[in-house]
Formats: C-alpha cells, sequence, structure tokens
C-alpha cells in the first residue's frame, strides 16, 4: 500500500514539474520579441512590480530576456540529450553486441571524450562548426554520452549471459531479434533515465558555454548571455542582472534534477522498495 | 554446576517497517525466547538457517541494527542487561567470536585488531601468548585479514574473544566454511574456553558438532527456543529429547536416517496462530492451534510441546 | 622479502610505468588527432585571422605563414608538419599575445596550478569533512540539512556561483580585489606571495564550492557504508565506542577512496577553472582557451587542449598508483 502511494507521489511530482517546466518552454517561446525590446527610457531599473526582475542597460526587461532564455537553453537541453543519449544507445549496443574488436575502440573513444576536459571539448567543436546554435548542440551532445553508454553496455552484457535469452539463441532467432523482443523492453527504462538525467548537466553547459561566448551570439537571449553581460555592471552595483536570470537558471536545473528522480523512482522497480 | 551468567526471560526482537511516512507493524523475528547459561558450560543454540539466531547474539551484545528494538529481560551475573551497562561490558566480559573474516577491518593489520584499541603494552604480550596457543605465527601479526587462510582467520577471531578475558563468550556460527578437522579444532578450543570457567554461548546449525562439545543443546526454531535438552540426551537418541521438532532434526541427521523434514519453516510476519512448529507436525492436534504454548520443564530439561512426555 | 621477490617487484612496476607511457602517448596522439581535425574544419582561416590581427601583412610574410599552416597541403601532411614541429618543442606563435605559445602556456599553467591546487585541497578537506559529519550523524537532523544543500550545491553553476561571490565579497564587502591574478600595473616580480594568495583565495573558493559537495556525498556513503560494516560491528562489540569506530576504522577505509577520487576529479577541475578564471579574470590557462577560441588563435588553442589532456591523465595515473601503494589488498596480494 505505502509502496503504491510513495509511485503515485513521485507521478504526481513529475507531472507537475513538467507541466511547470512547458509553461515556461512555452512563454519562453511565445514570446514576442517586442516583450524585451530596448528602451532607453526604463534603462538600469532596479526590480520593481512593473519590472520583477529589472532592467538592463538597454532598458530590456530581465523577466522576459530571462524566461526566452530559459526556453532557449530548455530547447537546446533537451535537444542535446536526446543526441546524446541516442548516440550512447548505439554505442553502447554495438560495444555489447559487437566483436571484441568493436568492444575495445568504444572503450578506447569514451576513455579519449573522458580524456580532455569537457569545456575544452565543447569549445574545440563550437569552433569547429564556427559557433553558434549548431556547434553548440554538437558540443553538448558529444562530451555527455559516456557514463549512459557504459551503463546500457553493461545492462546489455548482463541480459545476454540470462537465460531466455540463450534459449531464443538456441532456437535460432538472430542477434537483431533477440536485440528488439528481449533487450529492448530492458534497456529503454535505463535509456529514458539516463536521458532525463542529462538534461540538468545539459542546460547548465548551454548555460556555461554562451557564458564564455561560444554559444549563441551575443543578440540572443540566453542566460548566459545575460550573466556575461552582467560582469559588466557588477563594479557599478547592478546586482539584478546577475542575481535573478542565475537563479531562475538553478530553479530549472533543479526542477528537472528533481523530475529525473522522480522517473527514476517510477520505472525501476527496485527503487519502489527503497 | 556454575554461577549462572546470563539469563534471558521473553526475550523479543522487533523490526520497525518503515516505508516512506507510512510505518507498518512491527516484524517480530525472536519471540519469547528465554535460556541461560552458566559458568564453564557451553550452550549451544541450533536451529536451521533463517531462524534468526545471528539476531540473538547481537540482542545480547545490545548491537542490533537502528530499526530493530529487543524487548523482555536480560540478565548478567544477576543484573540486568541496560544498554549503558551493556556498553561496559563489551569485549571486557561479554565477547563475541564472528562468523567470517569480514568482521575484521579489511585495512588493518591483524595484531593491531587483536590487540584492540588499547595500545598498553599489556594487551601485545597477552596477545602473544594467545597466539602461540592458538598455533598463531609470530608473522600473523603483521598479515592484513585478506592473507589469512580460513583455518588462521578463524583462530584470530577466537583469539580477540580469549584475549579479552570474558567471562561470556558468543560464538556466532563459528564452523562454516571449515573441514571437521578445523571444526573440530575451533570448537575444541570453546570446549577448553568453557573448562576455565567461562560460558560460552555456540550458535550453530550444525547439531553433530553441538552433540559433540556442548553440555547442552537449546534448540532454536523460527525465532524461539522450543526444547533444552543435554547433550547426552541429543547422543542417546530420539526418544531421550521431548520436542517432535528436536526429534525431527536428530532424524534429519545423516547416521541417523538423514530424514528431511516435511514443510518448511515459516517467515517471521506469516508465523501461524498456536504452536509454530504445528502445521509440520505429525502429533499436532487442534489444541496446538490456538494460543502460544508456554515453555514447560520436562525431565530435567525444558520442552514448549502440550503432547510432550 | 626475498632478493627474487624484489626483482620480481621491481620488474612489475617497470612494465606498469611502461604501460602507463605508453597508454599517455597513444592518448595525446589521439587528443592531438582529433584536436587538429576539429580546428581544421572550422570555416574560420587562420592566416586570415593572423593577418587581421596584425593589421595587415607584406605579401612575403603572407606566404611565410601559409607556408607555416600549410594552407595548401593535404589536411593529413598539415597534421605531420605540426606534429613534427611540435616535438621539436615548437608550439608556433599565439595570434593574440604574439609570443611563443610554449611561453605563455607555461606562464599561465603555473598561474593556474596554483589556483586550481588551493582549490583541491580546499574541496577535498571540506568535502571530506562534512561528509565525515554527516556520515557519523546519519539520519539525524544535520545529516538531512546537509544532504539537501549539497545537493543543491552540486548542481549550482560555477560561474553564477563566481559572479555572486564577486559581488558579494569584492564590491559589496570589498574582502577580496576585483578580479586579476595580480594587482593591476605591479611588475611580476613585486607581487609578493600574500597578494598572489589573496587574489586567488576567492576564485580557489569558488571553484572548490561546485566540487565539494559531490566530494561530501560521495563521502559520506562510504562512511556510512563502513560504519554499518560486520567490520564495525565487530568492533563495537569488542567494546570500542561509536567515535573509536569511525577514527579507527571509519576513516581508515573511506580515506583512500576519497584521495583517489579527488585525484581522479582533474577533468572537472580544469573544466571548472576556465569559467572561474574568466570571471575572475585570472590570468590562467583557463582565461586563454577562452580568449584563444574566441579571437581564432589556433596555436594556443591546440596547446591548450593538449596541456589539460596530460593534467586529466596525470591524475588518472596517480589515482590509480596510490591503490597499488596505499592498499594492502593490491600492494602485498601478489606475496599474501
Amino acid at each position: 500500500m505505502a509502496e503504491m502511494n510513495m509511485r503515485r507521489r513521485s507521478a504526481l511530482l513529475g507531472a507537475i514539474i513538467l507541466i511547470l517546466l512547458a509553461a515556461v518552454y512555452a512563454a519562453g517561446a511565445l514570446m514576442p520579441d517586442a516583450a524585451f525590446a530596448p528602451d532607453f527610457s526604463s534603462s538600469r531599473l532596479a526590480p520593481s512590480l512593473d519590472h520583477l526582475f529589472g532592467t538592463d542597460w538597454l532598458g530590456r526587461d530581465l523577466l522576459a530576456r530571462t524566461v526566452k532564455g530559459l526556453s532557449v537553453s530548455i530547447t537546446v537541453g533537451v535537444v542535446a540529450s536526446l543526441v546524446s543519449a541516442v548516440i550512447a544507445a548505439l554505442v553502447g549496443v554495438a560495444s555489447a553486441m559487437g566483436s571484441r574488436r568493436v568492444d575495445a575502440a568504444v572503450a578506447w573513444l569514451i576513455d579519449l571524450v573522458m580524456g580532455v576536459p569537457h569545456t575544452i571539448l565543447v569549445v574545440l567543436i563550437s569552433f569547429a562548426c564556427g559557433r553558434g546554435m549548431t556547434g553548440l548542440i554538437i558540443g553538448i551532445s558529444a562530451t555527455h554520452w559516456t557514463s549512459l553508454a557504459r551503463v546500457i553496455r553493461a545492462e546489455v552484457m548482463q541480459l545476454r549471459e540470462r537465460e531466455f535469452v540463450a534459449v531464443s539463441r538456441s532456437l535460432g532467432k538472430s542477434g537483431p531479434w533477440i536485440l528488439v523482443n528481449h533487450m529492448l523492453p530492458h534497456i529503454v527504462p535505463q535509456f529514458v533515465v539516463g536521458l532525463v538525467l542529462m538534461f540538468p548537466h545539459a542546460i547548465l553547459h548551454e548555460a556555461a558555454v554562451s557564458f564564455l561566448g561560444f554559444g549563441l551570439p551575443p543578440e540572443q537571449p540566453a542566460i548566459g548571455i545575460i550573466l556575461s553581460e552582467s560582469m559588466s555592471y557588477i563594479s557599478s552595483g547592478m546586482w539584478w542582472p546577475a542575481v535573478f536570470p542565475g537563479a531562475a537558471l538553478v530553479c530549472i536545473v533543479l526542477l528537472f534534477d528533481r523530475l529525473g528522480d522522480s522517473l527514476k523512482t517510477l520505472l525501476d522497480p527496485y527503487s519502489a522498495h527503497e | 554446576m556454575g554461577d549462572v551468567i546470563l539469563q534471558i526471560n521473553d526475550l523479543t526482537v522487533e523490526f520497525n517497517m518503515y516505508d516512506g511516512r507510512f510505518s507498518r507493524a512491527p516484524l517480530r523475528v525472536i519471540d519469547a525466547l528465554s535460556m541461560t547459561v552458566r559458568a564453564g558450560e557451553v550452550l549451544a543454540v541450533a536451529g536451521s538457517s533463517g531462524s534468526g539466531k545471528s539476531l540473538l547474539a547481537h540482542a545480547i551484545l545490545g548491537l542490533l541494527p537502528g530499526n530493530a528494538s529487543a524487548g523482555g529481560e536480560m540478565l548478567f551475573k544477576g543484573e540486568p542487561l541496560t544498554p549503558e551497562r551493556i556498553r561496559k561490558l563489551r569485549g571486557s566480559e561479554i565477547a563475541l567470536v564472528p562468523q567470517s573474516v569480514s568482521y575484521l577491518d579489511p585495512l588493518m593489520r591483524v595484531g593491531a585488531q587483536v590487540a584492540g584499541a588499547d595500545r598498553s603494552g599489556g594487551a601485545k604480550l597477552a596477545m602473544k601468548s594467545i597466539f602461540e596457543r592458538f598455533a598463531l605465527s609470530e608473522e600473523t601479526e603483521r598479515l592484513y585479514p585478506f592473507q589469512l587462510s580460513g583455518g588462521m582467520a578463524r583462530r584470530v577471531l577466537v583469539s580477540t574473544a580469549a584475549i579479552s578475558g570474558a567471562e561470556l563468550i558468543i560464538a556466532d556460527e563459528p564452523t562454516p566454511g571449515m573441514t571437521l578437522e578445523q571444526a573440530v579444532e575451533a570448537l575444541r578450543v570453546f570446549r577448553e574456553l568453557a573448562d576455565e570457567g567461562r560460558a560460552v554461548v555456540l550458535i550453530t546449525h550444525d547439531v553433530d558438532l553441538a552433540c559433540a562439545f556442548a553440555d547442552r543443546i537449546a534448540v532454536f526454531y523460527a525465532g524461539t527456543t522450543v526444547e533444552t535438552a543435554s547433550a547426552e540426551e541429543f547422543r542417546a537418541g530420539e526418544s531421550a529429547l521431548r520436542h517432535p521438532y528436536s526429534r525431527a532434526l536428530w532424524r534429519a541427521l545423516p547416521q541417523n536416517g538423514f530424514e528431511p523434514i516435511p514443510g518448511r519453516q515459516p517467515y517471521a510476519g506469516s508465523l501461524p496462530d498456536g504452536c509454530l512448529f504445528a502445521p509440520r507436525c505429525p502429533m499436532a492436534t487442534d489444541e496446538c492451534r490456538s494460543g502460544r504454548i508456554p515453555m514447560r520443564e520436562l525431565r530435567g530439561g525444558e520442552v514448549r510441546c502440550i503432547h510432550a512426555t | 622479502m626475498s632478493r627474487t621477490a624484489i626483482e620480481i617487484k621491481t620488474k612489475l612496476l617497470l612494465k606498469k610505468s611502461a604501460g602507463y607511457l605508453l597508454r599517455a602517448v597513444t592518448l595525446l596522439i589521439a587528443v592531438s588527432i582529433a584536436a587538429f581535425a576539429l580546428v581544421s574544419v572550422s570555416p574560420v582561416d587562420p592566416v586570415q585571422q593572423y593577418v587581421l590581427a596584425a593589421g595587415g601583412v607584406s605579401a612575403e610574410q603572407r606566404a611565410e605563414l601559409e607556408e607555416y599552416w600549410g594552407v595548401n597541403d593535404p589536411p593529413v601532411q598539415r597534421y605531420v608538419n605540426w606534429l613534427a614541429s611540435l616535438l621539436h618543442g615548437e608550439l608556433g606563435d599565439s595570434l593574440i599575445y604574439r609570443r611563443p605559445v610554449a611561453d605563455i602556456v607555461a606562464e599561465r599553467f603555473l598561474n593556474s596550478l596554483a589556483l586550481m591546487g588551493l582549490s583541491w585541497v580546499m574541496s577535498g578537506v571540506i568535502g571530506f569533512v562534512l561528509g565525515c559529519i554527516m556520515g557519523a550523524k546519519r539520519g539525524k537532523l544535520a545529516d538531512r540539512v546537509l544532504k539537501k544543500l549539497c545537493l543543491v550545491l552540486s548542481s549550482l553553476p560555477t560561474f553564477w556561483v563566481g559572479l555572486i561571490f564577486l559581488m558579494v565579497f569584492s564590491v559589496q564587502l570589498g574582502w577580496f580585489p576585483v578580479g586579476f591574478s595580480t594587482p593591476i600595473g605591479a611588475l611580476s616580480s613585486e607581487v609578493t606571495v600574500l597578494q598572489r594568495l589573496h587574489h586567488m583565495i576567492l576564485p580557489a573558493f569558488t571553484l572548490s564550492f561546485v566540487s565539494f559537495a559531490s566530494i561530501a556525498l560521495h563521502t559520506r556513503e562510504k562512511l556510512i557504508a563502513a560504519l554499518e560494516s560486520d567490520y564495525a560491528l565487530f568492533a563495537r562489540a569488542r567494546g570500542e565506542s561509536e567515535r573509536s569506530v569511525i577514527m579507527r576504522h571509519g576513516l581508515r577505509n573511506i580515506m583512500l577512496p576519497a584521495v583517489t577520487l579527488q585525484f581522479a576529479s582533474f577533468s572537472e577541475l580544469f573544466g571548472g577553472s576556465v569559467f572561474v578564471e574568466n570571471v575572475f579574470s585570472y590570468q590562467g590557462l583557463g582565461s586563454a582557451v577562452a580568449e584563444a577560441g574566441l579571437n581564432s588563435d589556433v596555436p594556443l588553442l591546440l596547446a591548450v587542449t593538449l596541456v589539460s589532456a596530460l593534467f586529466v591523465f596525470a591524475g588518472n595515473a596517480v589515482a590509480d598508483a596510490i591503490y597499488g601503494i596505499v592498499d594492502p589488498r593490491v600492494r602485498e596480494g601478489a606475496d599474501g
């Protein structure tokens, strides 16, 4: 009984978070550019009821910029995580099902990706793509797949040893058939949890790389860019452009974190008993 | 007969089952357990695995896990064992001989562990003589637990109890994984410790070995004792025993026919009403199935059965 | 140990070292190929960038540059040429600084090393102590509060923490200078160690702030596992107090994994330093990599990439080696 309650609570919490995140995303995506157009008559305003987050030096409303920026962050984070998770699944399965050589090559590739600090790798990839959104997404995708790939590889390896797989094999079923019918149902939950747990990291990475100047162009309202601009005004006592957008980013990241935990509880039968 | 060292009256051990913020009815793992151990004797607590025997050892030492609680009365030399008192007695008056080498700190040399936290020279000297007694070479002190062979590890564990000078030694399953010779050797050590005037509680699933070295045997079933008999009675055979489970245990021994006991031991949480053995007992009647059966004295021993004669 | 045993051990050690060296070399080659390939596909033309940055060059200079970059060679040829000059210790000239990349990297790496070292020690000590407190008080209020706190801290972005700290401690409270690894205008020879430290504390604390939470959580798990282990139970059964169990057995068993983990986290440390150095205008490799990337300073970018890979590799190698030296199960496993 209590177990049901715990799972139901997780589901409810997850749904609320999902709605909240979707609302932030939609608000940002549907927002007209006019909402954060420069307005020199109201530049550098401290937070007030008119401008909850205040305005920047061009008089742009920071709340509107932040929401727009968050929706961009969510987009990049979700797309990059999806790409990354698919890479992880392909690489993980190939490594477990393929020959010894494929496995060694994958292990080596993972060592290579883990061998260079992710920030440096993302900077390099962004440089290779001539900066912008594409480079950012490729960079984040390329650096986040390794641990999930290991998890999936281990899962497939374990499944391969299981009886029902051995029976199917002795019945003459092909590798792909076994993969789809026996292994996929076990891999999918791992995949989904891994994917959702990747979101917060990917979003943080997007903001961080944009902050360095390698992400979106400066005219885009990304959180990283707002925070990067805010640096110039810190010494003049303008604190709000640094505090609010950053705090909003942290909230979104924590929400995604919590969403991942809820999903983990729901999908993993073992965690339900913890 | 020596003085009573440990007396346990109506011991219960319960686990609180927490699940989120909802708590369930506590799970009773040991129920209405009573026993007495005297100086100079080896009392074997024998029963099949999964009957909660190790918890008995932990309960006596006050080392139950955080979600477990003990009820009933435990007296050490006539005085109640309060949590404060047990903390003082642990390691000095009451010693545990654990099951396996995993109870030794894997990263600490054997010598440092046997000598204990006490850094005085006395402990070191005592260790040297004890090691000699158990035929442990001086090099053993400098080894790490993973470097000990099975037999050595066993002797090291026993030596921790011997060095403590404790009056009560609780040995928790000291023989699994040993060859017969090693097991006999280990139990001989406990016999010697008892002959020196200590009280030894030997928790084991090996009825045969218990018969050979113990003075009395408490038969443990589904969280409680069902009979206390002398070792001679166990050696004498089925008819000398009192409880149907003890007899079934006796018949299950290889030399006595190797006859398996039908059915299986009930789990804590789904215990039958009335006699715990009733569902497997050929003698069970309706009377057995209502109300807990009390322990009663019979022919110089104790039994928890209304039909026993 | 007999003479032959020592010989065998020495041989094993040599073999292991040779293995490490081989792995280091192959990793560096792989990283260099990947990095070179990435900058090669970039739409940014290095010669053009150089010319732009220099504000016009003569035709000969331009030809020289094209020769240096091998613009007209096939990519593989270019890579081989670059690698050859790299092996001769020539990393080229930095586009932004107009100085040999080797000098810049050497100078800035020392700065970064000081910053990362200080932060590494801070996060290790704070994280370990916090983790031990949580583990010792497991389930109690202090543990629950600290655990929640650590979970939140570990999802804070480094650069934002830096911004907030800069705002609070430097601008508002004036405790620390705003930016730069040394006082502005001072010659590097005149800067005292104390001044350097003063400029370094806030960035180092920021950098450690992000990692100590995860170290604390890890230490907590390990300590709880140790305190619930069989050997802890036996220690209690032998009359050791809870304090003694923690100090004598708990710490002994969690120290090694904690130190190892700390060495294995060089990658995150370096990555974090990039942001911290940018926020605090600290003149290290991390701020160099951002400048190099933004200004298409390819030689500098490649050099920093290689140095960072070497740094991460060194951390992992040390972590491995520590296990071999400290853990008796590995150290004495051969003659047990």
